[in-house]
């Protein structure tokens, strides 16, 4: 299979988050009863006008922006025409050759346009017998349409690039970006060529993808038919495939036997939109710093690796606690560490989030200040750490009260390495015949006779200097 | 550009329109004549002509993202052909997907 | 004042009547004052058919802006009127609620589409109704009738709440009695409106001041491709002697050209049919309307509508859908929308050479008898004059000039956009003769 490659191309619809409809002030909201979210407007009553959302505008220009896209300083709206019981006017108003923004990257992926439109309705077809019911209480929720270059040539990358579009499009807050809720939807087109081949076979559209695995493994899945085709001399048939996750396979859509002629014009009700420079500068100027400068600051300001800082930039609260936590201990590489493995186990136990953690960024700062003056060792700030946690009192208290604090007076080590060679005598004895090796052990021993209060150091020392 | 009688069977599928044949030579007929007529359009020179857009005078105006919904005088079911629990109802699609365009 | 519609007997022109219609208001411009709506225009007291049985029955849930602000203004809903089904047609023959009937001599067609609103104002039942254009439904009825009829600037009124037949050419339109009258019934209707994008964001002027300029100021054009050879003799002579009594009377007159007058009528038949298949889409069934079932969605889909849109309605929508389809559009749709703005750039270049207004027939004929005309083609060439105005978006209006044979004729006036006061000032000046 090696002699063919994927060739993909992805169409990512995304709903904005705005209070009310692309084209009306009927609400977005999610889960309300049926057809209440409706108006004259998006019911397409006779008469009713389209008048467009301003908020919608700004979230699909920010995520443009954010994309890498140059906004156009006018576009225009376009019909799309076709039957469909929950398209209220028969036509959907979408962009079609003047989009709002053209040109932008990804993960290495060409964005090739981002535009604005409207959604559908539901249509639900399992509820009544004989019947399909209609919901229209989606019907006019702005959209964005992110149309990718087909760049992509595995599965793994698809996954990758939507993975990032999710998180750069939560870090600018235009959308929930849901799969589940149905707020990020995916369309791919997919085609096999063989290796080293310039030329693009022809493709299908694959849909009914619902999860980032689902469209790995539906990529894979037509790929793996195309391409079984090709092999037995036969033709790609251009046509639409389903994502059947259940049964794991892909298969080609009932008869959508309407060609689809979609008879685009400029939209007459609604003029072109205009957006000064000025405009477009402020929101640019006013986005979140995103992922990929935020690594690269990451890795310039803190010295971290790339593995560290995927684990960090992961959500923006994540990345924000361990900032905060680096500035206030002054030792971003401790930081990265403790957050890695303690803070995020701990967060997975306690099944919350980073930002109602009762442990704030001061707070382990303070812990992780004693760990790196020496003054307690890693193991008693474990300990200090879940009580932490458990009682929200800080570091320093804890580990008096708890007299959790190391101990370096070589009387008292004494004592505790003492009480080791009483209690191992043949271990002491190989150790003082040479076995250097034994060190570790006993220095382990000391440990925990000491409750992990001895300085591990000074054992090391007292120990190699020959007590 | 003639019209045959395939190309009006296929506008009026497109335009969800029920033809039936007897009218279909009528129909060709009638929308023959009047392309005809727009032939004139054809020899006119329109070099650096943009198309006339949607003939708004000025940029679109927007609105601002809430205030009140607008509301009917009168319930959905009121004028619905058929509604039941707040769903309209239609037949269902003789070949109907199981995916949302 | 009341509405009388005693005097619409036998004409077929009202399609339903609030005879306990109230002001909403205790005063205003119009206070008390009976108008008529055309039926395409959204009230919220009696439906809003659109002479069509897709809609028959249809009660609006919501009312069309030009509405509330006459009943804002005081005026009293009275009636709906009969139309050429979606305001396509020149006669409003094309009813699914039968033909209606010209009150000047009822064998004869009102013109249309706003058919019944001109004839409503015509045979006295109202002083003031509102009708709708996009290719001269509301001046070609006026000059057939007998009264004024007045067509805005593209974007000075609202279409909010009046059902779409083509976007761009679209505009509520006043019939009234006098010039005065309808200057009055559009100040009222006109202005910036937020819920229709394409309402222009300019302030409206007092109309009923144009009345006291001098004729002497205006500078009135005669464009010669309105006056051809084969144009009516009788209709030419009253209209030649209209610009000399204005002459007399001050005014100057002038020769000018409007070039592509002679395409208008191929680009609006591409334009406004493609436009109206895609407004007509919504027609479906599903959420109003009337419903036809049949053997699954598309059946009843296509049951609906062929059912419930007449042949003329059918005939435009195949067209529209034909222009508009893979292939077709560049052709046809995109170069009608180039030669438009031809036809745009050839009134500016006039306007622009010290031309106030321009002088025109309104119709070619005056109005015909009921069911003479059947040719599809030949029906269109009833807006021949008006529909360039349409196109263009400028205002436009048409004043009674007298009879030919006994039966009205129209002069047009045509303004240069948003200059309604040139328009009735020159249209003041014409009645005055």
């Amino acid at each position: 299979m090696s002699e063919y490659e994927m060739v993909v191309g992805l169409e990512v619809h995304v709903q904005l988050k705005t209070r009310t409809k692309a084209f009306c002030n009927s609400p977005t909201t999610f889960g309300a009863e049926p057809n209440v979210n409706t108006c004259p407007i998006c019911l397409a009553l006779p008469g009713a006008l389209p008048v467009l959302n301003a908020h919608a505008v700004e979230l699909a220009v920010r995520a443009a922006v954010a994309l890498g896209c140059t906004v156009h300083g006018t576009s225009i709206f376009a019909r799309k025409n076709y039957f469909y019981p929950d398209l209220p006017k028969g036509y959907q108003i979408s962009q079609y050759d003047r989009p709002l923004a053209t040109g932008g990257r990804l993960v290495g992926v060409g964005i090739t346009r981002v535009h604005m439109e409207e959604d559908a309705g539901k249509s639900i077809h399992d509820r009544y017998t004989g019947a399909t019911a209609i919901d229209l209480n989606r019907a006019g929720v702005p959209l964005i349409e992110i149309v990718s270059e087909p760049d992509i040539r595995s599965a793994h990358e698809a996954r990758r690039y939507l993975q990032t579009l999710k998180q750069v499009l939560e870090y600018v807050d235009v959308s929930d970006v849901d799969m589940e809720k149905g707020s990020l939807r995916v369309d791919a087109n997919v085609s096999a060529r063989r290796t080293g081949e310039t030329k693009f076979g022809t493709k299908t559209e694959v849909k009914n993808m619902n999860t980032f695995s689902g469209v790995e493994k539906a990529l894979e899945a037509e790929f793996a038919r195309q391409v079984a085709v090709l092999e037995t001399g036969g033709r790609v048939v251009q046509q639409t495939m389903l994502w059947d996750g259940a049964k794991g396979e892909v298969r080609p859509a009932r008869s959508k036997e309407e060609s689809h002629d979609y008879r685009y014009f400029p939209e007459p009700d609604l003029p072109p939109l205009v957006l000064t420079d000025a405009y477009v500068d402020r929101i640019r100027r006013a986005l979140p710093e995103l992922p990929d400068a935020r690594r690269a600051r990451f890795r310039e300001q803190y010295g971290l690796g790339d593995q560290e800082i995927d684990e960090l930039v992961a959500d923006i609260p994540l990345a924000a606690y361990f900032e905060e936590t680096a500035k206030a201990s002054g030792n971003a590489k401790t930081a990265a560490n403790w957050m890695r493995g303690e803070l995020l186990a701990a967060l997975r136990a306690g099944g919350g989030d980073v930002q109602t953690f009762p442990v704030r960024p001061k707070a382990l700062a303070e812990l992780l200040g004693l760990v790196g003056e020496g003054a307690v060792s890693h193991t008693a700030a474990r300990t200090i750490f879940e009580k932490m946690i458990a009682t929200g009192e800080g570091a320093g208290r804890i580990a008096d009260r708890e007299g959790l604090r190391k101990v370096s007076d070589d009387a008292a080590l004494e004592q505790w390495i003492g009480e080791v060679r009483t209690e191992n005598p043949t271990e002491w004895a190989r150790f003082q015949a040479g076995e250097t090796k034994l060190q570790k052990v006993l220095v382990g021993l000391v440990m925990k006779k000491s409750k992990g209060k001895a300085d591990p150091q000074r054992v090391n020392q007292l120990l190699a200097g020959g007590v | 550009m003639a019209v045959t009688f395939d190309d009006v069977r296929h506008i009026a599928s497109l335009a969800r329109l029920s033809v039936s044949e007897e009218r279909l030579p009528a129909l060709a007929g009638e929308l023959n004549a009047i392309l005809a007529h727009m032939e004139a359009l054809q020899r006119v020179d329109v070099s650096g002509v943009p198309a006339d857009l949607a003939a708004g005078l000025t940029p679109m105006p927007l609105r601002a993202d809430g205030g009140e919904q607008l509301r009917l005088a009168r319930p959905r079911e009121a004028f619905a052909p058929d509604m039941r629990d707040g769903f309209y109802l239609v037949p269902r699609l003789a070949t109907h997907e199981d995916v949302d365009e | 004042m009341k509405a009388d519609f005693a005097r619409a007997a036998g004409l077929n022109i009202i399609l339903a009547q609030d005879p306990e219609a109230r002001p909403s208001v205790d005063h205003g411009p119009l206070h008390d004052i009976p108008v008529a709506i055309k039926d395409n225009i959204a009230t919220l007291s009696m439906p809003t058919s659109c002479g069509s049985r897709i809609l028959e029955g249809y009660v609006s849930p919501y009312e069309a802006t030009v509405v509330s602000r006459l009943r804002a203004a005081g005026a009293v809903i009275a009636c709906k009127t009969n139309m050429d089904e979606f305001a396509m047609g020149s006669s409003t023959e094309h009813s699914a609620f039968g033909p209606a009937r010209n009150p000047v001599d009822p064998t004869r067609v009102p013109g249309g589409s706003s058919g019944g609103s001109a004839a409503a104002v015509a045979a006295g039942v109202v002083p003031i109704a509102l009708g709708s254009e996009t290719g001269g439904s509301v001046r070609q009825p006026a000059a057939f009738c007998g009264v004024v009829g007045v067509k805005p600037t593209y974007g000075r009124v609202s279409r909010f709440g009046l059902v779409a037949f083509a976007s761009s050419l679209d505009q509520v339109g006043v019939f009234g009695r006098t010039v005065d009258d309808s200057a009055l019934a559009m100040q009222i209707i006109a202005g910036r409106d937020p819920m229709d994008a394409t309402s222009a964001d300019i302030p409206v002027p007092e109309y009923r001041t144009a009345a006291a300029r001098p004729v002497s100021t205006l500078t009135i054009g005669r464009p010669l491709e309105y006056f051809p050879d084969a144009l009516d003799p009788a209709i030419r002579a009253r209209c030649d002697d209209v610009l000399a009594k204005l002459r007399d009377a001050g005014a100057t007159i002038r020769d000018v050209s409007l070039p592509h007058s002679g395409l208008a009528i191929p680009v609006y038949y591409i334009i406004a049919p493609a436009e109206a298949s895609s407004n007509l889409a919504r027609f479906d069934g599903v959420r109003y309307g009337l419903r036809v079932t049949g053997d699954g969605l598309t059946a009843m889909y296509e049951a609906t509508r062929s059912k419930g849109f007449g042949a003329e309605v059918t005939r435009r929508i195949l067209l529209g859908t034909y222009v508009l389809s893979a292939g077709y559009y560049d052709a046809y749709y995109k170069k009608a929308q180039q030669v438009r703005s031809l036809i745009t750039q050839d009134f500016h270049n006039v306007f622009n050479s010290g031309v106030d207004v321009l002088f025109t027939p309104t119709t070619p004929t005056p109005a015909f008898k009921i069911g003479a005309v059947s040719d599809p083609y030949e029906m269109y060439l009833n807006d021949i004059f008006t529909c360039t105005a349409n196109l263009a978006g400028n205002p436009a209006i048409s004043v009674p000039i007298g009879t030919v044979n006994g039966l009205p004729i129209g002069g047009q006036l045509i303004a240069p956009h948003f200059d309604e006061q040139a328009m009735f000032a020159a249209a003041y000046a014409v009645e005055r003769l």
